[in-house]
């Protein structure tokens, strides 16, 4: 009760310093998961046909996430220096795979009648993909984007090592002060907003989902 | 003959690697406005041949003409348009509304909205959908039969002269095939599109086709010639074996009720007296007649010896008829029909129910024995 009481008073105090935080941390999962989408799916799409392309990137994807985030944040440092950049950066390479896996599969597993027949009633390979493949796929690609997601907002707190902001600053902060007052209500106010930003992001692309996603296969 | 409207000449496919082609040195004419049916055993080359023709498998040799024109100077998407396509797993799009696959084709041409939507609901009535109930379902709510009708309406919707089908009927159950089979070939009685129609099947073959092209390994062409031909005079030993034993069974399918000669036994009309009818059986060499009720709907068979064996009223003596025959329905139908009936013959009414005289064994065998004469069409 006091803790609460406590927290209360650091969270209200800091309106400002939040709202700043917060923006910064949902640009970082905008950005990145965008950016990685686009990526995934040119990747996806240009392997398509090639099985050992295909296995390649996925291996390559696979091994970003073994790569622990403390370092993957700082090697960028040197080509890119502080901030956004190298955030972005290694936020990105771990985002890859998710995305990634999914839009293959998705891709792979589509019902080679149906393909037939749209090449059969002369689609043109473009249009094939833009009106039948990627469509037919969305359903598991947008899975793969709400795993990348969440993914990112929990890494994404290590972005303040490297002077990127975000939620981490509350957290860094509060784990360099320990255990002077105010210490233990700076980590948990990072902790619940990351855990908020999750839960809303979570929602919005469930909607997104709904909204994008044919009846026919729902 | 009618005008040559696809012309294979000399087209052959290899595939990288393989001794023996797909595809050999194929010559092959499709008249307009015919079904060519090509059949064959599996692996034949009797879908790639097919496939050959919009393209989705493109030659190694010889030239492939659509209306004396080279398929292979044409972009392949836009000659794909101009021919209607069918492949046994329908391949519906699961993500589009009946009608918006229904529209794929006119889509692509560019078609105008109102036009196309006519177009839609024209189709489903065409391949009998209701358009009102089916046009904004989506084909996970389809039967198999029902995802084949909007797959026949697809590939016609843009009013190609040409319709490609592979094993449209295939992967469907025995009963909803043989209807979809007539269906479908009342369609074509009005659409007079000219079919290149491939099937393993040679029943389907024999039903389907007004000509029909035998081929055997390699897409080579044992034979090929109306059903009729080939039935009477298989070109060779493997044409033979590929009818199969039944060929003359198989020959009833191609005639009609119509084509023999209706046997005419006394037919008695209600209300009728029990001396009257004893009157006309007497004079009948079969001792049979066919009560008939006052619309003149046959009802029963009747003969001297059930009338004589009760003393129960005339309505309720003889045997019940229960499945009558339509001048249209094949004579393997009416064999079926004849086997099944107690006095082995069978009655032919018209559309609206009426009697028009029996058909019987003796004269469906006299009509074999006589030899292929005969209708065709």
């Amino acid at each position: 009760m006091e803790f609460l009481t406590s927290w209360w008073l650091f969270a209200s105090t800091r309106g400002g310093q939040i709202q700043i935080a917060v923006a910064e941390h949902t640009l970082y999962v905008t950005s990145v998961v965008g950016v990685a989408t686009i990526f995934a799916l040119l990747l996806a799409i240009a392997t398509r046909s090639k099985q050992i392309a295909k296995e390649l990137s996925l291996s390559i994807s696979a091994v970003f996430l073994t790569i622990p985030s403390l370092a993957l944040f700082t090697i960028f440092i040197p080509l890119v220096g502080l901030g956004f950049a190298p955030s972005f950066l290694a936020l990105f390479l771990y985002s890859l795979l998710p995305i990634l896996r999914n839009t293959i599969t998705g891709l792979d597993g589509i019902d080679q009648s149906v393909l037939e027949s749209a090449k059969g009633m002369g689609l043109t390979p473009r249009q094939v993909l833009f009106r039948v493949e990627i469509p037919l796929a969305w359903p598991v690609i947008v899975a793969g984007i709400r795993v990348s997601s969440m993914l990112v907002i929990g890494i994404a707190a290590i972005a303040t090592l490297v002077a990127g902001g975000g939620l981490g600053d509350f957290i860094k902060s509060g784990l360099s002060r320990l255990p002077l007052p105010g210490s233990l209500e700076a980590i948990w106010t990072g902790t619940l907003l990351c855990v908020l930003l999750a839960l809303v992001i979570d929602v919005s692309l469930q909607l997104l989902r709904r909204a994008t996603i044919s009846k026919g296969i729902r | 003959m009618s005008e040559t409207l696809i012309r294979l000449e000399n087209v052959s496919k290899a595939y990288p690697g393989t001794e023996a082609p797909a595809v050999g040195n194929l010559t092959l004419d499709v008249h307009e406005g015919e079904v060519l049916v090509l059949v064959g055993p599996s692996g034949c080359g009797k879908s790639t041949t097919l496939r050959l023709i919009n393209r989705l498998i493109e030659p190694t040799g010889g030239r492939i003409y659509l209306k004396g024109e080279d398929v292979t100077e044409i972009d392949p998407s836009i000659l794909r348009r101009k021919i209607g396509y069918v492949i046994q797993q329908v391949g519906l799009f699961p993500h589009r509304t009946i009608a918006e696959n229904i529209a794929t084709v006119p889509k692509l041409l560019g078609w105008d909205k109102a036009e196309t939507s006519q177009r839609v609901d024209e189709m489903l009535e065409l391949v009998s959908m209701d358009p009102a109930i089916y046009r904004d379902r989506y084909p996970k709510e389809l039967s198999g039969g029902q995802a084949q009708r909007v797959g026949v309406a697809r590939a016609l919707a843009a009013d190609p002269d040409v319709l490609l089908m592979d094993e449209p009927f295939g992967a469907i159950d025995p009963i909803t095939r043989d209807r979809l089979q007539n269906e479908f070939l009342r369609l074509q009685q009005d659409l007079k599109k000219t079919i290149v129609f491939v099937t393993h099947d040679i029943d389907e073959a024999i039903k389907m086709g007004n000509r029909i092209a035998i081929l055997r390994e390699g897409s080579e062409i044992a034979q090929i010639d109306t059903p009729e031909a080939i039935l009477s005079d298989p070109a060779d030993e493997f044409v033979e074996n590929f009818l199969g034993s039944g060929a003359i069974l198989k020959g009833l399918t191609l005639k009609k009720v119509r084509d023999i000669e209706l046997h005419d036994i006394p037919a008695l009309q209600m209300p009728v007296m029990r001396d009257e009818a004893l009157k006309a059986l007497e004079s009948s060499p079969e001792k049979t007649a066919v009560l008939l009720d006052k619309d003149q709907k046959p009802l029963r068979w009747i003969s001297e010896a059930s009338l004589n064996r009760t003393t129960q009223p005339i309505e309720k003596s003889g045997k019940p008829i229960t499945i009558d025959l339509q001048p249209e329905d094949t004579l393997q139908d009416a064999l079926g029909v004849m086997l099944q009936s107690s006095v082995g013959m069978a009655v032919v009414v018209d559309r609206g129910g009426k009697y028009l005289g029996c058909c019987s064994i003796e004269s469906l065998a006299s009509m074999i024995i006589s030899g292929s004469g005969g209708s065709q069409n």
